[in-house]
Protein backbone atom coordinates (compact mmCIF):
# COMPACT_ATOMS: atom_id res chain seq x y z
CA UNK A 1 0.00 0.00 0.00
CA UNK A 2 2.19 2.79 1.28
CA UNK A 3 5.66 1.32 1.11
CA UNK A 4 8.07 2.03 -1.69
CA UNK A 5 11.58 2.36 -0.34
CA UNK A 6 12.37 -1.15 0.83
CA UNK A 7 10.68 -3.65 3.09
CA UNK A 8 12.79 -2.65 6.06
CA UNK A 9 11.57 0.71 7.27
CA UNK A 10 14.78 2.09 8.67
CA UNK A 11 17.10 1.27 5.79
CA UNK A 12 18.17 3.88 3.29
CA UNK A 13 18.81 2.67 -0.25
CA UNK A 14 22.00 3.89 -1.92
CA UNK A 15 19.84 6.01 -4.22
CA UNK A 16 18.37 7.80 -1.24
CA UNK A 17 21.84 8.47 0.15
CA UNK A 18 22.81 9.84 -3.25
CA UNK A 19 19.67 11.99 -3.24
CA UNK A 20 20.76 13.59 0.02
CA UNK A 21 24.29 14.06 -1.32
CA UNK A 22 23.01 15.90 -4.39
CA UNK A 23 22.16 18.89 -2.23
CA UNK A 24 25.83 19.61 -1.52
CA UNK A 25 27.11 22.82 -3.08
CA UNK A 26 29.68 22.77 -5.89
CA UNK A 27 31.21 25.52 -7.97
CA UNK A 28 30.34 25.82 -11.63
CA UNK A 29 31.34 28.15 -14.45
CA UNK A 30 28.30 28.71 -16.65
CA UNK A 31 28.62 29.58 -20.31
CA UNK A 32 25.23 31.21 -20.65
CA UNK A 33 23.34 34.14 -19.26
CA UNK A 34 20.34 33.24 -17.11
CA UNK A 35 18.18 35.06 -14.60
CA UNK A 36 18.18 33.93 -11.00
CA UNK A 37 16.28 30.75 -10.22
CA UNK A 38 13.89 30.90 -7.27
CA UNK A 39 13.56 27.30 -6.24
CA UNK A 40 11.69 25.94 -3.25
CA UNK A 41 15.06 24.85 -1.90
CA UNK A 42 16.70 28.24 -2.32
CA UNK A 43 17.59 31.00 -4.74
CA UNK A 44 20.51 30.67 -7.15
CA UNK A 45 21.86 33.03 -9.73
CA UNK A 46 21.79 35.18 -11.74
CA UNK A 47 24.16 33.32 -14.03
CA UNK A 48 26.73 35.22 -16.10
CA UNK A 49 29.08 33.58 -18.60
CA UNK A 50 32.52 32.74 -17.14
CA UNK A 51 31.59 33.94 -13.65
CA UNK A 52 31.87 31.11 -11.08
CA UNK A 53 28.88 30.44 -8.84
CA UNK A 54 27.93 27.94 -6.15
CA UNK A 55 24.94 25.71 -6.89
CA UNK A 56 23.65 22.37 -5.60
CA UNK A 57 25.15 19.29 -7.22
CA UNK A 58 21.89 18.19 -8.88
CA UNK A 59 21.55 21.58 -10.58
CA UNK A 60 25.20 21.51 -11.67
CA UNK A 61 24.79 18.04 -13.19
CA UNK A 62 21.57 19.06 -14.98
CA UNK A 63 23.28 22.10 -16.50
CA UNK A 64 26.36 20.06 -17.38
CA UNK A 65 24.22 17.45 -19.14
CA UNK A 66 22.79 20.16 -21.36
CA UNK A 67 26.25 21.56 -21.98
CA UNK A 68 25.55 24.84 -20.23
CA UNK A 69 28.40 24.88 -17.75
CA UNK A 70 31.64 23.33 -16.60
CA UNK A 71 31.96 21.98 -13.08
CA UNK A 72 35.00 22.86 -10.99
CA UNK A 73 36.01 19.82 -8.94
CA UNK A 74 35.93 20.59 -5.21
CA UNK A 75 39.12 21.45 -3.31
CA UNK A 76 39.38 18.09 -1.61
CA UNK A 77 39.43 16.29 -4.97
CA UNK A 78 42.87 17.52 -5.99
CA UNK A 79 45.63 14.94 -6.46
CA UNK A 80 47.82 16.45 -3.72
CA UNK A 81 45.05 16.42 -1.15
CA UNK A 82 43.91 12.91 -2.01
CA UNK A 83 47.47 11.55 -1.89
CA UNK A 84 47.90 13.13 1.52
CA UNK A 85 44.60 11.68 2.71
CA UNK A 86 45.51 8.24 1.40
CA UNK A 87 48.84 8.28 3.23
CA UNK A 88 47.09 9.42 6.39
CA UNK A 89 44.54 6.61 6.08
CA UNK A 90 47.25 4.01 5.65
CA UNK A 91 49.31 5.22 8.58
CA UNK A 92 46.77 5.83 11.29
CA UNK A 93 43.79 3.93 12.70
CA UNK A 94 41.57 6.98 12.68
CA UNK A 95 39.66 8.20 9.64
CA UNK A 96 40.99 11.25 7.83
CA UNK A 97 38.77 14.25 7.35
CA UNK A 98 36.78 13.93 4.17
CA UNK A 99 33.40 15.38 3.26
CA UNK A 100 30.54 13.30 4.57
CA UNK A 101 29.32 12.52 1.06
CA UNK A 102 32.68 12.15 -0.63
CA UNK A 103 31.79 8.77 -2.17
CA UNK A 104 28.59 9.95 -3.81
CA UNK A 105 30.01 13.28 -4.98
CA UNK A 106 33.09 11.69 -6.51
CA UNK A 107 31.06 8.98 -8.22
CA UNK A 108 28.60 11.46 -9.73
CA UNK A 109 31.40 13.69 -10.97
CA UNK A 110 33.29 10.77 -12.50
CA UNK A 111 30.17 9.57 -14.26
CA UNK A 112 28.91 12.84 -15.64
CA UNK A 113 31.67 15.45 -15.53
CA UNK A 114 34.73 13.42 -16.40
CA UNK A 115 36.21 16.03 -18.75
CA UNK A 116 36.14 18.72 -16.07
CA UNK A 117 38.50 16.86 -13.74
CA UNK A 118 42.21 17.14 -14.48
CA UNK A 119 44.01 13.74 -14.41
CA UNK A 120 40.73 11.97 -13.90
CA UNK A 121 42.23 8.45 -13.96
CA UNK A 122 44.71 9.30 -11.23
CA UNK A 123 42.04 10.96 -9.11
CA UNK A 124 39.71 8.04 -9.64
CA UNK A 125 42.26 5.47 -8.59
CA UNK A 126 43.17 7.52 -5.50
CA UNK A 127 39.53 7.74 -4.45
CA UNK A 128 39.08 3.99 -4.97
CA UNK A 129 42.16 3.27 -2.85
CA UNK A 130 40.94 5.58 -0.11
CA UNK A 131 37.55 3.84 -0.13
CA UNK A 132 39.20 0.42 0.16
CA UNK A 133 41.48 1.42 3.03
CA UNK A 134 38.67 3.10 4.93
CA UNK A 135 36.30 0.21 4.49
CA UNK A 136 38.96 -2.19 5.67
CA UNK A 137 39.26 -0.06 8.80
CA UNK A 138 35.49 -0.17 9.24
CA UNK A 139 35.55 -3.97 9.05
CA UNK A 140 38.39 -4.16 11.59
CA UNK A 141 36.48 -1.90 13.95
CA UNK A 142 33.41 -4.09 13.63
CA UNK A 143 35.41 -7.01 14.95
CA UNK A 144 35.99 -5.04 18.12
CA UNK A 145 32.33 -4.96 19.05
CA UNK A 146 31.99 -6.33 22.53
CA UNK A 147 29.09 -6.60 24.88
CA UNK A 148 30.26 -3.50 26.67
CA UNK A 149 30.12 -1.30 23.60
CA UNK A 150 26.66 0.13 23.98
CA UNK A 151 27.63 3.58 22.82
CA UNK A 152 30.07 3.66 19.93
CA UNK A 153 31.50 6.81 18.52
CA UNK A 154 33.32 7.09 15.23
CA UNK A 155 34.84 10.21 13.87
CA UNK A 156 34.77 11.16 10.20
CA UNK A 157 33.01 8.12 8.80
CA UNK A 158 31.31 8.85 5.48
CA UNK A 159 27.64 8.50 4.60
CA UNK A 160 27.97 5.55 2.24
CA UNK A 161 30.15 3.59 4.67
CA UNK A 162 27.62 4.19 7.43
CA UNK A 163 24.81 3.04 5.19
CA UNK A 164 26.58 -0.19 4.25
CA UNK A 165 27.03 -1.33 7.83
CA UNK A 166 23.87 0.19 9.21
CA UNK A 167 21.70 -2.94 9.09
CA UNK A 168 24.36 -5.35 10.28
CA UNK A 169 25.77 -3.24 13.08
CA UNK A 170 22.31 -2.26 14.30
CA UNK A 171 21.23 -5.87 14.65
CA UNK A 172 24.57 -6.96 16.12
CA UNK A 173 24.50 -4.28 18.80
CA UNK A 174 20.88 -5.06 19.52
CA UNK A 175 21.73 -8.75 19.97
CA UNK A 176 24.53 -7.85 22.39
CA UNK A 177 22.24 -5.52 24.29
CA UNK A 178 19.49 -8.12 24.53
CA UNK A 179 21.81 -10.86 25.74
CA UNK A 180 23.27 -8.58 28.33
CA UNK A 181 19.93 -7.41 29.63
CA UNK A 182 18.00 -10.62 29.27
CA UNK A 183 17.17 -10.61 32.94
CA UNK A 184 15.79 -7.09 32.78
CA UNK A 185 13.60 -7.93 29.76
CA UNK A 186 11.19 -10.64 30.93
CA UNK A 187 8.23 -10.96 28.61
CA UNK A 188 8.81 -7.96 26.41
CA UNK A 189 9.97 -10.33 23.68
CA UNK A 190 6.53 -11.81 23.48
CA UNK A 191 5.18 -8.68 21.90
CA UNK A 192 7.41 -9.25 18.87
CA UNK A 193 6.02 -10.74 15.70
CA UNK A 194 7.72 -14.07 16.30
CA UNK A 195 6.54 -17.11 18.20
CA UNK A 196 7.12 -16.39 21.87
CA UNK A 197 8.32 -19.89 22.62
CA UNK A 198 11.41 -19.75 20.45
CA UNK A 199 12.34 -16.27 21.61
CA UNK A 200 12.19 -17.16 25.28
CA UNK A 201 14.23 -20.24 24.54
CA UNK A 202 17.02 -18.29 22.89
CA UNK A 203 18.71 -16.60 25.87
CA UNK A 204 18.48 -19.70 28.03
CA UNK A 205 19.97 -21.88 25.36
CA UNK A 206 22.83 -19.46 24.72
CA UNK A 207 23.67 -19.27 28.38
CA UNK A 208 23.87 -23.04 28.65
CA UNK A 209 26.29 -23.10 25.72
CA UNK A 210 28.67 -20.70 27.33
CA UNK A 211 28.74 -22.89 30.44
CA UNK A 212 29.98 -25.96 28.61
CA UNK A 213 33.72 -26.02 29.29
CA UNK A 214 35.02 -27.17 25.95
CA UNK A 215 38.21 -25.23 25.60
CA UNK A 216 39.31 -24.03 23.08
CA UNK A 217 35.92 -24.04 21.37
CA UNK A 218 34.16 -21.57 23.69
CA UNK A 219 34.94 -18.61 21.50
CA UNK A 220 33.45 -20.55 18.59
CA UNK A 221 30.26 -20.86 20.65
CA UNK A 222 30.07 -17.12 20.94
CA UNK A 223 30.71 -16.67 17.23
CA UNK A 224 28.14 -19.24 16.17
CA UNK A 225 25.50 -17.91 18.55
CA UNK A 226 26.26 -14.38 17.43
CA UNK A 227 25.98 -15.26 13.75
CA UNK A 228 22.90 -17.37 14.30
CA UNK A 229 21.15 -14.54 16.08
CA UNK A 230 21.89 -12.39 13.12
CA UNK A 231 20.70 -14.91 10.61
CA UNK A 232 17.61 -15.77 12.62
CA UNK A 233 18.16 -19.44 12.03
CA UNK A 234 18.85 -19.75 15.70
CA UNK A 235 16.51 -22.63 16.49
CA UNK A 236 18.01 -24.86 13.78
CA UNK A 237 21.63 -24.05 14.51
CA UNK A 238 20.95 -24.15 18.22
CA UNK A 239 19.51 -27.63 17.85
CA UNK A 240 22.41 -28.87 15.74
CA UNK A 241 24.95 -27.34 18.10
CA UNK A 242 23.25 -28.88 21.09
CA UNK A 243 23.27 -32.27 19.44
CA UNK A 244 26.97 -31.83 18.67
CA UNK A 245 27.79 -30.87 22.26
CA UNK A 246 25.79 -33.61 23.85
CA UNK A 247 26.80 -36.50 21.64
CA UNK A 248 29.92 -35.82 19.60
CA UNK A 249 32.12 -33.95 22.05
CA UNK A 250 32.03 -36.53 24.85
CA UNK A 251 32.99 -39.15 22.27
CA UNK A 252 35.89 -37.01 21.15
CA UNK A 253 36.98 -36.52 24.71
CA UNK A 254 36.98 -40.26 25.32
CA UNK A 255 38.91 -40.95 22.21
CA UNK A 256 41.46 -38.14 22.65
CA UNK A 257 44.81 -39.45 23.95
CA UNK A 258 45.75 -37.97 27.39
CA UNK B 1 27.73 39.91 12.84
CA UNK B 2 29.70 40.68 16.00
CA UNK B 3 31.82 37.83 17.21
CA UNK B 4 30.61 36.68 20.60
CA UNK B 5 33.01 36.67 23.48
CA UNK B 6 31.32 34.19 25.77
CA UNK B 7 29.91 30.72 25.19
CA UNK B 8 26.35 32.03 25.39
CA UNK B 9 26.69 34.64 22.69
CA UNK B 10 28.55 32.31 20.28
CA UNK B 11 25.86 29.69 20.55
CA UNK B 12 23.26 32.41 20.05
CA UNK B 13 24.90 33.57 16.83
CA UNK B 14 25.27 29.93 15.69
CA UNK B 15 21.57 29.34 16.31
CA UNK B 16 20.62 32.57 14.62
CA UNK B 17 22.71 31.79 11.56
CA UNK B 18 21.25 28.32 11.38
CA UNK B 19 17.79 29.82 11.77
CA UNK B 20 18.11 32.29 8.95
CA UNK B 21 19.88 29.92 6.58
CA UNK B 22 17.78 26.78 7.04
CA UNK B 23 15.20 26.44 4.33
CA UNK B 24 11.98 24.51 4.66
CA UNK B 25 13.44 21.85 2.39
CA UNK B 26 16.34 21.38 4.81
CA UNK B 27 13.90 21.02 7.68
CA UNK B 28 11.82 18.53 5.69
CA UNK B 29 14.93 16.56 4.79
CA UNK B 30 15.90 16.40 8.45
CA UNK B 31 12.38 15.33 9.47
CA UNK B 32 12.41 12.68 6.72
CA UNK B 33 15.73 11.21 7.84
CA UNK B 34 14.71 11.16 11.48
CA UNK B 35 11.41 9.52 10.65
CA UNK B 36 13.04 6.89 8.46
CA UNK B 37 15.71 5.96 10.97
CA UNK B 38 13.60 5.94 14.13
CA UNK B 39 11.90 2.70 15.19
CA UNK B 40 8.76 4.42 16.47
CA UNK B 41 6.62 7.13 14.95
CA UNK B 42 7.70 10.68 15.70
CA UNK B 43 5.74 13.90 16.14
CA UNK B 44 4.03 15.08 12.98
CA UNK B 45 5.46 18.33 11.64
CA UNK B 46 2.14 19.95 10.80
CA UNK B 47 3.33 23.51 10.24
CA UNK B 48 6.28 22.43 8.11
CA UNK B 49 4.20 20.14 5.90
CA UNK B 50 1.59 22.86 5.45
CA UNK B 51 4.22 25.40 4.36
CA UNK B 52 5.85 22.94 1.98
CA UNK B 53 2.50 22.06 0.43
CA UNK B 54 1.82 25.73 -0.23
CA UNK B 55 5.24 26.23 -1.79
CA UNK B 56 4.78 23.16 -3.97
CA UNK B 57 1.39 24.40 -5.19
CA UNK B 58 2.87 27.80 -5.97
CA UNK B 59 5.73 26.21 -7.88
CA UNK B 60 3.35 23.99 -9.83
CA UNK B 61 1.29 27.02 -10.84
CA UNK B 62 4.46 28.82 -11.93
CA UNK B 63 5.56 25.91 -14.06
CA UNK B 64 2.16 25.68 -15.74
CA UNK B 65 2.07 29.42 -16.34
CA UNK B 66 5.53 29.50 -17.87
CA UNK B 67 4.69 26.49 -20.01
CA UNK B 68 1.69 28.37 -21.38
CA UNK B 69 3.83 31.45 -21.96
CA UNK B 70 6.37 29.44 -23.90
CA UNK B 71 9.34 30.26 -21.70
CA UNK B 72 12.82 28.90 -22.06
CA UNK B 73 12.50 25.07 -21.78
CA UNK B 74 15.79 24.84 -19.87
CA UNK B 75 14.56 27.05 -17.02
CA UNK B 76 11.26 25.20 -16.99
CA UNK B 77 12.91 21.81 -16.73
CA UNK B 78 15.11 23.04 -13.87
CA UNK B 79 12.09 24.32 -11.98
CA UNK B 80 10.39 21.00 -12.64
CA UNK B 81 13.41 19.12 -11.24
CA UNK B 82 13.37 21.17 -8.06
CA UNK B 83 9.63 20.59 -7.75
CA UNK B 84 10.11 16.82 -8.23
CA UNK B 85 12.80 16.68 -5.57
CA UNK B 86 10.65 18.48 -3.00
CA UNK B 87 7.63 16.37 -3.84
CA UNK B 88 9.69 13.20 -3.40
CA UNK B 89 10.78 14.30 0.07
CA UNK B 90 7.24 15.11 1.14
CA UNK B 91 5.78 11.92 -0.29
CA UNK B 92 8.49 9.73 1.20
CA UNK B 93 8.03 11.37 4.61
CA UNK B 94 4.29 10.74 4.57
CA UNK B 95 4.79 7.21 3.23
CA UNK B 96 7.22 6.24 5.97
CA UNK B 97 4.76 7.46 8.57
CA UNK B 98 1.93 5.49 6.99
CA UNK B 99 4.11 2.37 6.88
CA UNK B 100 4.84 2.73 10.58
CA UNK B 101 1.17 3.26 11.38
CA UNK B 102 0.25 0.12 9.46
CA UNK B 103 2.99 -1.88 11.16
CA UNK B 104 2.07 -0.89 14.71
CA UNK B 105 -1.62 -0.17 14.22
CA UNK B 106 -3.00 -1.65 17.43
CA UNK B 107 -0.18 -0.28 19.54
CA UNK B 108 -0.75 3.24 18.24
CA UNK B 109 -4.50 3.06 18.76
CA UNK B 110 -3.94 1.87 22.30
CA UNK B 111 -1.34 4.43 23.38
CA UNK B 112 -2.43 8.05 23.75
CA UNK B 113 1.12 9.28 23.42
CA UNK B 114 1.51 7.70 19.97
CA UNK B 115 -1.96 8.78 18.88
CA UNK B 116 -1.18 12.40 19.69
CA UNK B 117 1.83 12.29 17.40
CA UNK B 118 -0.33 11.67 14.35
CA UNK B 119 -1.97 14.35 12.26
CA UNK B 120 -5.76 14.46 12.02
CA UNK B 121 -5.84 12.67 8.68
CA UNK B 122 -3.47 10.02 9.97
CA UNK B 123 -5.66 9.46 13.02
CA UNK B 124 -8.69 8.93 10.78
CA UNK B 125 -6.63 6.55 8.67
CA UNK B 126 -5.39 4.68 11.74
CA UNK B 127 -8.89 4.31 13.16
CA UNK B 128 -10.37 2.99 9.92
CA UNK B 129 -7.35 0.74 9.29
CA UNK B 130 -7.66 -0.67 12.81
CA UNK B 131 -11.36 -1.30 12.35
CA UNK B 132 -10.79 -3.03 9.02
CA UNK B 133 -8.04 -5.23 10.44
CA UNK B 134 -10.11 -6.13 13.47
CA UNK B 135 -13.09 -7.02 11.29
CA UNK B 136 -10.88 -9.08 8.97
CA UNK B 137 -9.28 -11.03 11.82
CA UNK B 138 -12.67 -11.64 13.43
CA UNK B 139 -14.18 -12.87 10.22
CA UNK B 140 -11.35 -15.14 9.17
CA UNK B 141 -9.94 -16.54 12.39
CA UNK B 142 -11.15 -15.20 15.70
CA UNK B 143 -14.81 -16.00 15.40
CA UNK B 144 -13.87 -19.65 14.99
CA UNK B 145 -11.80 -19.78 18.16
CA UNK B 146 -13.22 -20.44 21.64
CA UNK B 147 -14.37 -17.37 23.57
CA UNK B 148 -11.32 -17.21 25.77
CA UNK B 149 -8.98 -16.96 22.80
CA UNK B 150 -10.80 -14.74 20.35
CA UNK B 151 -9.41 -11.36 21.27
CA UNK B 152 -7.09 -9.72 18.78
CA UNK B 153 -5.17 -7.99 21.56
CA UNK B 154 -4.59 -10.78 24.05
CA UNK B 155 -3.40 -14.29 23.47
CA UNK B 156 -5.96 -15.68 25.85
CA UNK B 157 -8.31 -14.36 28.51
CA UNK B 158 -5.70 -15.33 31.07
CA UNK B 159 -3.09 -12.88 29.67
CA UNK B 160 -2.58 -9.88 31.88
CA UNK B 161 -1.48 -7.49 29.19
CA UNK B 162 -2.08 -7.10 25.49
CA UNK B 163 0.54 -9.53 24.30
CA UNK B 164 -0.70 -9.97 20.75
CA UNK B 165 0.12 -6.35 19.94
CA UNK B 166 3.58 -5.80 18.42
CA UNK B 167 5.21 -2.73 19.88
CA UNK B 168 8.07 -0.77 18.32
CA UNK B 169 11.45 -1.91 19.63
CA UNK B 170 12.86 1.07 21.45
CA UNK B 171 16.06 -0.79 22.20
CA UNK B 172 17.07 -0.97 18.56
CA UNK B 173 20.29 0.79 17.68
CA UNK B 174 20.42 3.91 15.56
CA UNK B 175 23.17 6.11 14.19
CA UNK B 176 23.00 9.75 15.13
CA UNK B 177 24.87 13.02 15.18
CA UNK B 178 24.49 15.73 17.76
CA UNK B 179 23.91 19.23 16.42
CA UNK B 180 25.44 20.82 19.47
CA UNK B 181 27.30 19.70 22.53
CA UNK B 182 24.96 17.67 24.71
CA UNK B 183 25.64 17.27 28.39
CA UNK B 184 24.32 14.61 30.73
CA UNK B 185 21.39 16.81 31.74
CA UNK B 186 19.76 16.45 28.34
CA UNK B 187 19.36 12.70 28.69
CA UNK B 188 16.86 10.86 30.82
CA UNK B 189 18.24 10.35 34.32
CA UNK B 190 17.82 6.58 34.19
CA UNK B 191 20.19 6.36 31.22
CA UNK B 192 22.71 8.84 32.51
CA UNK B 193 25.11 6.13 33.59
CA UNK B 194 25.16 4.67 30.09
CA UNK B 195 25.65 7.87 28.14
CA UNK B 196 27.03 11.00 29.74
CA UNK B 197 27.67 13.41 26.93
CA UNK B 198 27.83 13.77 23.20
CA UNK B 199 30.09 15.99 21.19
CA UNK B 200 28.94 17.87 18.18
CA UNK B 201 29.07 16.19 14.79
CA UNK B 202 30.44 12.88 16.06
CA UNK B 203 28.85 9.77 14.57
CA UNK B 204 27.40 7.74 17.41
CA UNK B 205 25.87 4.26 17.41
CA UNK B 206 23.51 4.22 20.34
CA UNK B 207 20.38 2.56 21.65
CA UNK B 208 17.34 4.52 20.49
CA UNK B 209 15.74 4.90 23.91
CA UNK B 210 18.84 6.62 25.31
CA UNK B 211 18.57 9.50 22.85
CA UNK B 212 14.80 9.71 22.63
CA UNK B 213 14.58 12.84 24.77
CA UNK B 214 17.27 14.93 22.98
CA UNK B 215 15.78 13.82 19.65
CA UNK B 216 12.38 15.21 20.61
CA UNK B 217 14.05 18.46 21.60
CA UNK B 218 15.73 18.71 18.23
CA UNK B 219 19.29 18.45 19.54
CA UNK B 220 20.14 15.23 17.74
CA UNK B 221 19.74 14.19 14.12
CA UNK B 222 19.46 10.59 13.07
CA UNK B 223 21.62 9.71 10.11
Amino acid sequence: MAGQSGSQLSLFTPDEVEFVAEDELVEIVPNLRMDSLNFICGDYGPFYPQIAIQVPLWLALALKKRGKCTIRPPQWMSIENLTQVLEGERESHAFQTLPFHYVEISRLLFDRARDDIPDVYMVRSLVEDIRDVRFHKVETNLENFTNSSLVLQWKNMAAMEVNIIRAFSGRALQAFYRHENEQAVPDLDRTQDRQPQNLNDRPRVCRSFCCIPIFPLHHWIDKIVFISCLLDYCPTIVFLWRAYCLFVVPLQRNLRPR
Amino acid sequence: MDSGTGEGSTSFTDDYETFISTTDVDLLKRAWRNEKAAPEILQYEAALVHRIKEQIELAEQNVEASEADGEDPLTMSLYQMDLDRTQFLLRSYLRVRLQKIEKYIFHILKTDESLNRLSDEEQTFAASCGDDLRAHLKETVLSKLPTDYNSELKQSAASEEDDMVPAPRLDSFVICKARQYISGLDFEPEYSHEITEMERDLLTFVCYKFIKKPLENGKIDLV
